[in-house]
């Protein structure tokens, strides 16, 4: 018996918990309640669920939504900001865009109120120059004013910082003589690169969560000192990688998604373990449906994303395309007489009406329900003994099939084919619009409810077939155990290829990676080795939207960088984007990108493989009538932990476990794979 | 067809259009389709030309125009005779086709299996079209010929084959040949993609299945605004609205508008407006029903974007209109005037549906261009729109800071801007005291103050609501008007036409000044709470001064309300 690895993600229903043994090689997963708004509770009781003894705690790895709620909810520090004179309201001006297309009632609440945005004299041009140096007096005096009204951090965003820093260095280095306990952020550490707004966004946003972040990662460590545990916490980020507490404290915003992204890094291990190098995840929860990709291995980022309207967040993160399709949205007709699917939730409380909790409003598990695709004697989550069809279908007859004219079960097959149109929108923009072929990818679902849609998105969008994970309720978990270390850092070129100090640029590349390998360091945490990757944002002059060109370096040599080998990048990456090169229009780099990888040891996923002695008999669970296609099928029931590996299920058919339902239409057939992944495909494909 | 299907197809066309959105916008070389995508495509009727699937990401006005352009190339194949599968028409004609001279339509006839199905579009506001002003916001235009070249419906592909003389000829006559270049490139990869997506889609649900979804989406968008116009009381509501000046001869000019609603149909009868002006204010046909249509899209949200949203609006404007001229009339300021027919659009339905329709926006796009040389002689040209404030709403206060109801457009990073062009900003600001005061206040304009850093630079500014502020509904009042000052005299000064100015030459460290309108007020400025008045003081949105004189709120030292004083003020003791 071994020390665990436990990885720990904290969702909005429950906490999972998946503990891996070292040395045995084993795991155990256990599933609790979440707490709130104290989200440790939970978190402590499924590690001591899941392990037992607290000797035997190696390290905990985490994904945590506090960061999301926080700025979802508002519930942040009191921030203030000191900013360049007539510029203050940069944060509340955000790009001049509205949230919706059509009507005008938007409206926008900034994350620091405008009277706690401050100007002082101050200015640096768009080159760098210092034309105006602070004066440390009004620096000191205006930080009192904010301190004054109760401030607990400080946000320090001056024009074209990116450019240099100095000035927001001095000011700072000005608080702290006189402060040295008052959280400082600057907007040239935190994110120094050009776009004021949304540097102001992101900073502004890292010092508001430093509070609820910070307390709750107190309470967190609290709690494991209480069990006497003396190893690593690491905290999973939004770009997938994971970082030490002390990092998590001082860039908190790098949080801001960790509760999606540990889930797609399992999906990537798994699948690429299962031999699928291009994969779509699909995660199905109670109100959304997030999807991301997977292309050759690698996980797709996003430079950036905006939680809610103009709350943008600038630093790398995993991709994630979500619409409001989930297990409790709810199903209405539109005034044009046509099936809309939410975004309206019933949520977990009232919740479906198959919940018999007071929803009267029809769902997509209501119409899962009555198509006998979920089994409503025995819910999945074990929070409820049954579900009450009868409501369900009434629910349906009320507000979707009686408004058509048509029976209530058309009217739940309808509600299913709307929302599985509406998944497959957003898989396949995810996939084909990005100019990918459907048939080279496979539907990944994770989470709870996905894996009842999978097939009906396979058809829909034209994919080769699905991979269900072996544990699709616990992905999440097992993802913050196999991920790596990873810290992200930018910096702003904007300079011509012919005009680059080459010298100068190699210096940077390299001070930026010695600094990353120093946080790895730092954090103690065994790896087995670490990776450098480089990326210019790059486009021809004149292009506001740049390619992102990957630079790869021969082995641990020198850098190596110059006009000639920029260039051949550049135009690779902008063919693959685009088609075709341009003639005769100089080349510019914008910013420079690097992240420095620590890993981490992987997980062994034969551990979770089904048992030797699994037989296909041995996992009949008999079978249940389910609506498929305008009429009733016999389907056969699986308990689907217990088949074994080899195992071929022709549909329709039932595959349950504790934590997922997966249904496999008539014309589908599932093969457990050697690892206990089920593999769906059509019944004709070779 | 079954609703089902129909919903299942109407996701996947709209895909379809926002895909050739999306394609356009990150592969487009100017910054006014790539930042501001000031561009839009979409699927129109084979015979009729009119709008079915529309881009959601588009410049909305595009959705209401893009119909008439579609439909000019319709009657120009006609005519000719000689329509064949693989060619595609261009042009920029504004008066069958909308808008002004800087909008290049792409229109691509489709063809599925040797039959014409419909026609797919795209359109894009190129960076510079020739003309006199740099960037083709000529204040002072009296022909179209001085705001840039004028191009009719001709093919750029014949059967599949670019016409490369035609490229040629297009980029000869701008002073960016090669963003003209590049943003060509990107509307061809659009129609292209387009037509990828289109064809897959009928093979996999049949021809005739899409055309039937097609017309039973307009069907349905009809019946859905007859049904939200039946909602409204029968009757005829009245607005008035000025522009400033055409830029040529310094007079107001009225937007009348009449509309009446009877049963499910409305009637929207700009009569008393102005007749058509010297300077470049007009607007044609086409562009003023496209924005009707717009305004009509801003108060009935949930009806579908496609040609049924119009079928039961009838609209009425007069020949020898302001808002119906024929070439070579001047229209390169068509932005102004179609915001302001949507600002009279929702004044007078403010009047029939008071819960359901917001204030007039800021209402001016603000068109201002910086352009000189540098010391080694390379040419600059900073152009760029600017924002203002939403109209306060039955929902609450009005967005500060927002786009243009015309436009889903965000404007460049100032730090962009200062490191692509010799210029520093002085202030990027909220305007306090800019919003509309009312129940709910409009949103607030901004602030732009900018120096130049180069010896010298001509400076060209379009803009409106120097004279006439946005005006508030349901009782509440206007915002503040626009005001653009410039170094004079050794002080500052307003252009003579308020808002327009040509060719003003600016010194290194000289500044110019915008300050933008607010957002009309929603309701009577009295109703308002008056602890909302005083929050709005404490955050420096309304003066002290602005509290007491348009709120009649009296706040003491500290910034909190004297309730006796306010109820006093206000005649309610």
């Amino acid at each position: 018996m071994g020390r665990f690895t436990v990885g720990v993600d904290v969702g909005g229903t429950y906490t999972d918990v998946f503990a891996l043994d070292e040395e045995a090689g084993g795991f155990v997963i256990a599933k609790v309640p979440s707490t709130r708004p104290d989200q440790s509770a939970g978190f402590h009781q499924g590690i001591a669920q899941a392990i037992g003894d607290w000797e035997r705690l190696g390290s905990v790895v985490h994904g945590t939504t506090v960061g999301t709620n926080a700025l979802l909810e508002r519930k942040g520090g009191r921030v203030g900001l000191i900013t360049t004179r007539g510029f203050r309201d940069v944060l509340e001006m955000r790009r001049r865009d509205r949230p919706t297309t059509w009507g005008l009632w938007g409206q926008f609440v900034p994350l620091v109120p405008r009277d706690l945005r401050l100007e002082v004299a101050e200015r640096t041009l768009a080159d760098g120059t210092v034309r105006t140096p602070i004066d440390p007096a009004e620096v000191v005096a205006t930080a009192r004013m904010l301190l004054d009204q109760g401030c607990e951090a400080i946000a320090i965003v001056f024009i074209n910082a990116y450019a240099d820093g100095g000035n927001e260095r001095a000011a700072a280095a000005a608080i702290g003589a006189r402060w040295p306990d008052v959280a400082v952020d600057l907007s040239s550490e935190i994110l120094p690169e050009i776009r004021e707004y949304e540097r102001a966004s992101t900073t502004a946003i890292n010092a508001f969560l430093r509070p609820p972040v910070g307390r709750y990662l107190d309470r967190l460590e609290g709690r494991l000192r209480g069990e006497r545990f003396p190893g690593d916490v690491l905290i999973v980020q939004s770009n997938g990688g994971v970082m030490d507490v002390a990092t998590a404290r001082r860039l908190p915003m790098r949080t801001a998604l960790s509760g999606p992204a540990a889930g797609v890094i399992a999906c990537a291990h798994i699948a690429a373990a299962a031999g699928f190098r291009n994969v779509v995840t699909c995660d199905m929860g109670g109100t959304s449906f997030d999807v991301s990709l997977i292309v050759d291995g690698t996980v797709a980022l996003a430079a950036q994303t905006a939680i809610g309207f103009g709350m943008v967040v600038r630093s790398p993160m995993i991709e994630i395309e979500t619409i409001g399709a989930g297990g409790g949205s709810i199903a209405w007709i539109d005034r044009g007489g046509l099936i809309q699917i939410g975004p309206e939730s019933a949520g977990s409380d009232p919740g479906p009406a198959c919940y018999g909790m007071g929803g009267t409003r029809p769902t997509v598990t209501d119409a899962n329900v009555v198509l006998g695709r979920i089994d409503a004697e025995r819910p999945i989550g074990g929070r409820l003994a049954r579900l009450d069809t009868e409501a369900a279908l009434a629910a349906i007859r009320t507000a979707v099939a009686d408004p058509l004219g048509i029976a209530p079960l058309a009217g739940a097959e309808a509600i299913v084919r709307v929302a599985n149109a509406r998944m497959a929108g957003a898989l396949r923009l995810m996939s084909v619009e990005r100019g990918h072929d459907p048939r080279d990818f496979a539907a990944m679902p994770f989470g709870g409810g996905g894996a009842l849609h999978v097939g009906a998105l396979i058809k829909e969008v034209g994919l080769a077939s699905a991979l269900v994970p072996r544990f699709p309720g616990v992905a999440s978990a097992l993802g913050c155990v196999i991920a790596d270390m990873r810290h992200d850092f930018v910096r702003t070129v904007n300079r011509l290829v012919d005009a680059i100090d080459y010298a100068r640029l190699s210096r940077i590349m390299e001070e930026t990676a010695a600094a990353g390998l120093a946080m790895l360091e730092r954090s103690g945490t065994p790896l087995l080795g670490h990776d450098r990757h480089y990326e210019l944002d790059m486009s021809y002059l004149g292009q506001t939207h740049t390619v992102a060109v990957p630079y790869r370096l021969d082995g641990d040599g020198p850098i190596g960088i110059d006009a000639a080998r920029l260039t051949t990048a550049f135009e690779a990456a902008y063919r693959r984007s685009y088609g075709r090169l341009l003639q005769g229009i100089p080349v510019r780099v914008l910013n420079l990108r690097t992240a420095v990888i620590g890993r981490r040891p992987k997980l062994d996923l034969a551990a979770l493989a089904p048992a030797s002695d699994a037989t296909v008999e041995g996992a009949r669970r008999g079978g249940r009538r389910v609506f498929v296609d305008g009429a009733w099928h016999e389907a056969a029931v699986y308990a689907r932990l217990d088949l074994p590996a080899g195992a071929a299920i022709g549909g329709p058919a039932v595959l349950e476990q504790p934590d997922a339902t997966i249904f496999v239409d008539p014309d589908l057939r599932a093969t457990v794979d050697p690892l206990g992944n089920l593999v769906v495909r059509r019944k004709e494909a070779p | 067809m079954d609703p089902i299907t129909l919903a299942v197809l109407k996701g996947r066309l709209e895909q379809i259009a926002d895909e050739m959105d999306a394609t356009l916008f990150r592969s487009a070389f100017n910054p006014i389709i790539a930042e501001a995508h000031d561009a839009s495509h979409g699927l129109y009727h084979a015979e009729t030309g009119e709008t079915l699937v529309q881009g959601k990401s588009g410049l909305p006005i595009f959705v209401g125009v893009m119909a008439f352009a579609v439909k000019a190339v319709i009657d120009k194949a006609a005519r000719d005779g000689d329509l064949a599968e693989g060619d595609v028409y261009i042009f920029n004609d504004p008066y069958d086709g909308g808008t002004h001279l800087s909008d290049f339509k792409l229109v691509r006839p489709f063809f599925h299996r040797g039959r014409l199905f419909c026609h797919l579009a795209s359109v894009g506001h190129w960076h510079d079209v020739g003309g006199n002003v740099p960037g083709n916001y000529n204040p002072v235009a009296t022909e179209c010929f001085q705001e840039g070249f004028y191009v009719p419906p001709v093919k750029l592909f014949v059967k599949g084959e670019l016409r490369r003389d035609i490229v040629a000829i297009l980029q000869a006559n701008s002073r960016l040949p090669g963003s003209v270049y590049g943003d060509l490139a990107g509307q061809i990869n659009a129609l292209d993609l387009g037509a990828r997506r289109l064809a897959a889609l009928l093979d996999e649900a049949g021809t005739d299945t899409v055309a039937a979804a097609l017309a039973e989406l307009k069907a349905r968008a009809a019946a859905m605004m007859r049904a939200s116009i039946a909602e409204l009381p029968d009757g005829t509501y009245s607005a008035e609205d000025w522009l400033d000046n055409d830029g040529v001869v310094d007079a107001p000019l009225r937007i009348g508008l009449d509309v009446t609603i009877a049963g499910g149909e409305m009637v929207l009868d700009f009569s008393r407006t102005a007749p058509a002006c010297a300077g470049p204010v007009n607007i044609s046909r086409s562009t003023a029903i496209a924005s009707c249509y717009v305004a009509l899209k801003h108060v009935f949200t949930d009806v579908p974007a496609n040609s049924g949203v119009l079928e039961p609006v009838r609209i009425v404007i007069p020949e020898g209109s302001l808002l119906a001229v024929r070439a070579p009339k001047p229209v390169g300021g068509y932005t102004e005037t179609i915001l302001r027919v949507i600002d009279a659009v929702f004044v007078a339905l403010s009047q029939a549906a008071p819960e359901r329709v917001g204030a007039a926006a800021y209402g001016t796009i603000n068109a201002l261009s910086l352009a000189g040389h540098r010391r080694d002689g390379r040419r600059w040209v900073m152009f760029s729109f600017f924002g203002g404030g939403h109209g306060g709403h039955p929902g609450g206060d009005g967005l500060n800071h927002g786009n243009a109801p015309i436009s889903t457009a965000t404007i460049p990073p100032l730090e962009i801007l200062e490191a692509a062009y010799p210029v520093a900003f002085k202030e990027w600001a909220l305007r306090p005291d800019s919003g509309g005061p009312g129940r709910n206040r409009g949103g607030l304009g901004a602030i732009y103050e900018i120096e130049l850093l180069e010896e010298r630079a001509d400076v060209f500014l379009f803009g409106e609501r120097g004279r006439h502020p946005p005006p508030g509904v349901v009782g509440g009042s206007p915002a503040a008007c626009n005001r653009f000052l410039f170094p004079a005299d050794g002080g500052r000064r307003e252009p003579p036409m308020t808002s327009k100015m040509v060719g003003l030459s600016l010194r290194r460290g000289q500044t110019v000044r915008l300050e933008t309108p607010g957002g009309g007020g929603y309701g009577p400025a009295d109703a308002r709470d008056p602890e909302r008045v005083a929050e709005d003081v404490r955050l420096g949105y309304v003066t002290a001064t602005a509290a007491l004189r348009d709120y009649h709120v009296t706040l003491d030292a500290a910034g909190h309300v004297d309730a006796a004083a306010t109820a006093t003020l206000r005649g309610k003791p």
